[in-house]
């Protein structure tokens, strides 16, 4: 391990590790913390739920996001559900069975004493939520339903229909206008942080611009946190919102904050195929389909052919000629196989030349089967004796309507096509980022009084994350680790008085964002914003996606590294930086992706083996699993930025004392 | 603030206060028609009269009445003020608004309806209300009825005539037989005379249309407003508001100035 | 099938705030029907930028139907022709060759247009503010299954709650009123038992700043569920109707 990354992981045994710290860490008292200001940047589940409770702890608290509504942070957007330990079902689930899945799910590149905190303070969650008035699903006994999710084996996530992120999100967000309306908070909407201010290598506020007048503003914190999200929008098509970016980590990454696993990057399964160069952005159909959706591609490749030439229909198919492959590989768990896997199993078909639609890059997910299995359970239930082949279909149709009738309708909107007539088509698209700034125990980055928060963070999810754990990641730490958390640091800061934003550290950094938006505005060159946008995404899903090899990895950072020149050559930035201007919030962010790029490559470059979603295609398995190396890659990648791009490769080596590590099977 | 004005100050009381004005206009209405049915009644206006004469005089009557008109000016009043607070809502109007898409038209029109239905109220009053408490055009009738033939005779009174009581009952025999006469000031007739006029009927059966189209929305509407919105009840209210209130009493209202013109 | 259309569009332009404002018109060609109405706009801005002009502001974030930020204003209906989905899930496919598309901000006195199409709908999160809450700090929450809910109320409230705040409630009425919005959130809590405590309180309080805040009143007529994206409907107007009222009438304040 290098000096420079101290986890501060508790000692002790890891079922005490939590509780034992929580009931020593440091407190502030009650006066002290009406003194003490925090800056919240972003309003997601983790940032929403951090301001509320810190709020209500007594810190004074700014929160900053760059949309016009705390309430529109992409979390909004989860669909499927929150996993949490309370064994409801009875199924045998447990604190240590949802740490040991999540570990395992992760492949082994998680830490154990983060993620068995997660797993303990999930249960909270649920609590907390329902009591702020989470409208979940409920079965008729008026008790909280479960569903099943990939790469588990029980039933443990809590849902409300396919909207769970936004019920959640809305819980946390009422939360904070709460406290905003009582003058606890202090809520900046439509404002973009641009910049860290740092004073003798300790965090001491930001720089943000308003994203309506323009103007750049100074903001003093004892705490800045940064609940910002992922990154995945580096590869253009994402199913991340249009406006989320990697601006405010990568702001702080420039500043000595270290970038953790940066490739590590989750690539859903089943999203709605890409239907032209038009594409803005991809569409995610929960994994909940996963459950009642069974995928496939033809057997046969001249079906394929017929298919993409629209000569046949899908239900021209005859059973026998179909491949439900992911039945057929991993009989155990079938098409609830972890994202990762699933994903590149599709990749696997359509590239071996299987793919169904005029692109060759899409496989079925097909509901007929569980259609008619529900049908005829209904049938059972009316004590109908010999339904119709039709009063079956209608009957099964109704219940898949009542479990899934807000995706299908989004499907046919999208496509145009009716899901309950025809399969639907699902292409794997990015979705999340597992890597994120490097973060201790604490959820600190290396830079004091800088914390990193929800996805923003690299922390729990390993190298591929569980369905249904961001939610419940974003939540446990903005309601139930950094309240205590941020203590140990606070409490230590009571004596700093708020530092005047004339210092000379907010002046510098002020006028480097200055300097870096005038140079933008300035370069009036030819080509728009998105232009290089998607030519870096196309980069990045080519090399550094679903599958990977150094070869490409290394051309991909010379293509990056050329792009990110010619950017700064010939983007044009029109309007002007005192307006609201959306091509320069874009010209930003972007010129961030071309520099976090080559990171992710650099990084994918470096790690010589495949683990969750990091797939190299020169260390596979004869059967094309994933082969990993703990021998020697069983650590956390943090790298530290230097002048003109170049990084340095520090290892926090991962230590299992709880699990035994294996290969991970799905068999 | 008191939390009486505070509650009929909000957006909230003040819909409450046009839900209630308004329904209890509707109840009026049904009174109204049923009483003006006399109209139709073959007795020379007899009934009619007689129901004008109790309406003006009994004491209840009039106290709900007074009501009735503060009720009518209220509702007129808060819609208009809502009226004008709506429109301020919106300073910048849509350069193309298609209601049509989400809403009835009746439902985004009840501004202009209810205006129609205040300018009519006025001509009405006008017309008969006023003529009849104040006016010098309303002679009196005087009506024999045949006790033991049971006919009636109705016999127009010289227009100088004039008497303390809007309505004189006299019993009287003579060698013919025995009479009830009842004179009484012929509203009926006045009714009759002004329905012989085009425009009028014209203009009568046009404003039904507008209380027509002002109940279509407004009777369901009020109901909303109380909080009654139920998939068990949805059904009656809409049914009795269609079809009683704007269907049935308009056109039942519309029907008697018609019958007039073509008598 | 997959076409192709050529369309005129006719876009509200308005530099800021203070600025009048006026319609540009532009041709766009080649758009295709499986385009979302938004990506027709970034084809178009991307023609814009390349020509030297200014590329039209909007509001959008997540393209999916479920942020609530985009907001345009299509042909005289808020999120354009089709019932249930927002402006980022309107596909061209709904459109006709040769059409001409009228595109406006929200108009209302409590959404300013800041550029464009883009307002400021601030005034939704001052009404949250005001009493959208339920008041309990974090860590004091008992297990979750000790309080049955009874499924057709949860499910109920999450339909009140599946509002997205876009505010198209506001665009659509005639009156710019924001009962809809205010109403499912009033809603989402009445029919919780969590949301008792703070019954009465949170109705007039939210009301209140409805108020204040400039909208309209309620005239019923529909137009704010009709064209709602999440299709929220007119009974939780309804229960805010007969919450209000009991809880002035009742209420000790």
């Amino acid at each position: 391990m290098t000096s420079k990354l101290d986890s501060k992981i508790p000692e002790g045994n890891l079922e005490q590790k939590w509780t034992k710290y929580r009931s020593t860490v440091p407190l502030v008292n009650p006066a002290n913390k009406r003194s003490l200001e925090v800056l919240i940047i972003g309003s997601g589940l983790a940032g929403a739920s951090a301001a509320a409770s810190l709020a209500e702890l007594g810190y004074k608290v700014k929160v900053f996001c760059f949309q016009d509504s705390a309430r529109r942070a992409h979390s909004i957007a989860a669909q499927g559900g929150i996993n949490a330990a309370k064994n409801y079902q009875n199924d045998g689930d447990s604190t240590y069975r949802l740490f040991y899945d999540t570990i395992k799910g992760g492949d082994y590149r998680a830490r154990e004493a983060n993620v068995y905190r997660l797993a303990e303070v999930s249960a909270n969650i649920i609590d907390q939520c329902v009591a702020s008035g989470v409208p979940f699903a409920r079965e008729y006994g008026g008790l909280l339903s479960n569903r099943s999710f990939g790469g588990t084996q029980v039933q443990r996530t809590f849902y409300a229909a396919g909207q769970t992120g936004q019920q959640l999100l809305l819980g946390a967000y009422s939360g904070l206008q709460r406290q905003v309306g009582m003058g606890n908070v202090k809520m900046y909407a439509r404002h973009e942080m641009l910049e860290v201010v740092t004073i003798d290598g300790v965090c001491r506020g930001i720089i943000a611009r308003d994203l309506t007048t323009g103007n750049l503003e100074r903001h003093f914190g004892h705490a800045v946190l940064l609940c910002t999200g992922g990154y995945g929008n580096v590869f253009y098509l994402s199913t991340n919102a249009m406006g989320s970016n990697v601006t405010a980590a990568w702001k702080a990454h420039k500043k000595g904050a270290m970038m953790a696993n940066p490739c590590f990057t989750q690539i859903h399964p089943t999203c709605i195929p890409v239907s032209g160069d038009h594409q803005s952005k991809l569409t995610l159909m929960s994994e909940s389909l996963r459950n009642d959706g069974r995928i496939w591609v033809p057997a046969k490749k001249e079906d394929a052919v017929a298919l993409r030439e629209n000569r046949i229909k899908p239900n021209d198919i005859k059973e026998e000629d179909r491949d439900y492959y992911l039945e057929r590989r991993y009989p155990a768990f079938g098409n609830l196989v972890p994202r990762d896997v699933a994903s590149r199993a599709a990749k696997e078909r359509c590239d071996a030349g299987f793919g169904v639609n005029k692109t060759g890059e899409a496989v079925f997910l097909d509901f007929a089967f569980n259609t008619i299995r529900y049908g005829n359970m209904e049938a059972t239930k009316k004590g109908m004796h010999n339904p119709t082949q039709d009063q079956i279909v209608e009957m099964g149709r109704a219940v898949v309507k009542e479990k899934y009738g807000n995706l299908f309708d989004m499907y046919q909107q999208i496509t145009g096509v009716n899901p309950y007539e025809q399969p639907m088509m699902i292409y794997p698209a990015v979705h999340y980022t597992m890597g994120g700034l490097w973060v201790d125990y604490n959820l600190m980055t290396n830079i004091p009084g800088l914390y990193a928060l929800g996805e923003a963070n690299f922390s729990e999810h390993g190298a591929n994350r569980l369905g249904a754990s961001a939610l419940m990641q974003g939540l446990a730490d903005g309601y139930f680790v950094i309240p205590y958390t941020i203590g140990a640091y606070l409490n230590k800061e009571i004596m700093t008085k708020a530092i005047p934003t004339d210092h000379e550290a907010f002046v510098a950094a002020e006028n480097k964002v200055k300097g870096t938006i005038d140079q933008l505005m300035g370069i009036k060159g030819t080509k728009s914003v998105d232009y290089f946008h998607k030519r870096l995404g196309l980069i990045m899903w080519n090399k550094c996606g679903m599958a990977r090899n150094s070869e490409e990895l290394t051309k991909a950072i010379s293509e990056i590294q050329a792009l990110r020149k010619e950017f700064w050559n010939d983007v044009r930035v029109p309007g002007d930086a005192n307006e609201m201007n959306p091509e320069l919030e874009k010209a930003v962010r972007v010129a961030d992706f071309l520099e976090l790029g080559e990171l992710m490559c650099k990084d994918a470059l470096t790690r010589n083996e495949s683990c969750g979603g990091h797939f190299r295609e020169e260390f596979q398995t004869e059967e094309g699993e994933a082969m990993r190396d703990d021998e020697n890659y069983k650590y956390v990648a943090a790298w530290e930025y230097f002048e003109g791009n170049t990084w340095e490769l520090h290892k926090e080596d991962l230590v299992y004392e709880n699990i035994k590590i294996a290969q991970r099977s799905y068999k | 603030m008191n939390w009486v004005t505070k509650m009929f100050s909000s957006s909230l009381g003040q819909k409450f206060i046009m839900a209630l004005t308004g329904l209890f206009l509707c109840t009026f209405l049904v009174i109204h028609m049923i009483g003006n049915l006399q109209l139709f009644k073959s007795d020379f206006g007899l009934a009619f009269n007689t129901y004008a004469v109790f309406m003006t005089t009994f004491p209840l009557i009039k106290v709900v009445s007074y009501l009735l008109y503060a009720s009518v000016l209220f509702h007129a009043f808060k819609g208009f003020m809502l009226v004008a607070k709506n429109r301020k809502a919106r300073p910048v109007k849509y350069a193309v608004q298609d209601g049509a898409a989400n809403s009835h038209w009746t439902s985004r029109s009840m501004g202009l309806l209810g205006t129609i239905i205040l300018l009519f109220i006025v001509v009405h009053m006008k017309n008969f209300w006023y003529e009849y408490k104040f006016g010098h055009e309303i002679g009196y009738t005087a009506y024999i009825q045949d006790i033991h033939k049971d006919t009636l005779v109705s016999q127009a009174m010289e227009p100088s005539y004039t008497q303390v009581k809007k309505i004189e009952e006299v019993n009287y025999s003579n060698e013919s037989g025995q009479y009830h006469v009842t004179i009484v000031k012929d509203l009926y007739k006045e009714v009759a005379v002004e329905f012989k006029e085009w425009w009028l009927v014209a203009l009568y059966v046009l404003c039904m249309f507008a209380v027509a189209f002002h109940l279509y929305h407004g009777f369901q509407s009020a109901f909303q407003t109380f909080g009654i919105n139920h998939s068990k009840f949805n059904g009656l209210i809409n049914f009795i508001g269609i079809w009683f209130f704007s269907v049935i009493i308009p056109a039942s209202f519309a029907a008697m100035p018609l019958f007039f013109f073509f008598k | 099938m997959e076409k192709n259309l050529n369309l005129s569009l006719k876009v509200w332009r308005q530099k800021n705030a203070k600025d009048k404002g006026q319609f540009e018109t532009y041709k766009v060609n080649d758009i295709s029907t499986d385009m979302s109405f938004l990506e027709m706009f970034d084809v178009l801005n991307e023609r814009l930028i390349v020509e030297g002009k200014e590329p039209i502001a909007f509001d959008h974030d997540c393209r999916e139907g479920i942020c609530g930020m985009c907001s345009m204003f299509i042909n005289g209906r808020p999120h354009g022709p089709k019932q249930g989905i927002t402006t980022c899930q309107l596909h061209m496919r709904s459109f006709n060759d040769g059409d001409t598309i009228v595109v406006e901000p929200w108009r209302a006195s409590p959404f300013p247009v800041i550029k464009d199409l883009v307002v400021d709908r601030t005034a939704f999160d001052r009404i949250i503010s005001a009493g959208g809450f339920i008041s309990i700090n974090t860590g004091n929450a008992q297990d979750a299954n000790a309080l049955p809910i009874p499924k057709d109320d949860a499910d109920e409230s999450f339909a009140a709650a599946s509002c997205i705040g876009c505010g198209a409630c506001v665009a659509a009425c005639k009156n710019a009123s924001a009962m809809l919005f205010v109403s499912a959130k009033v809603s989402q809590f009445a029919l919780l038992p969590q949301g008792q405590p703070e019954r009465k309180q949170r109705v007039m309080e939210m009301v209140a700043q409805m108020d204040s805040e400039g909208f309209g009143s309620c005239t019923n007529t529909g137009a704010c569920s009709a064209e709602c994206p999440k299709e929220i409907s007119l009974t939780h107007i309804a229960r805010m109707n007969r919450d209000y009222i009991s809880a002035e009438l009742s209420s000790a304040k």
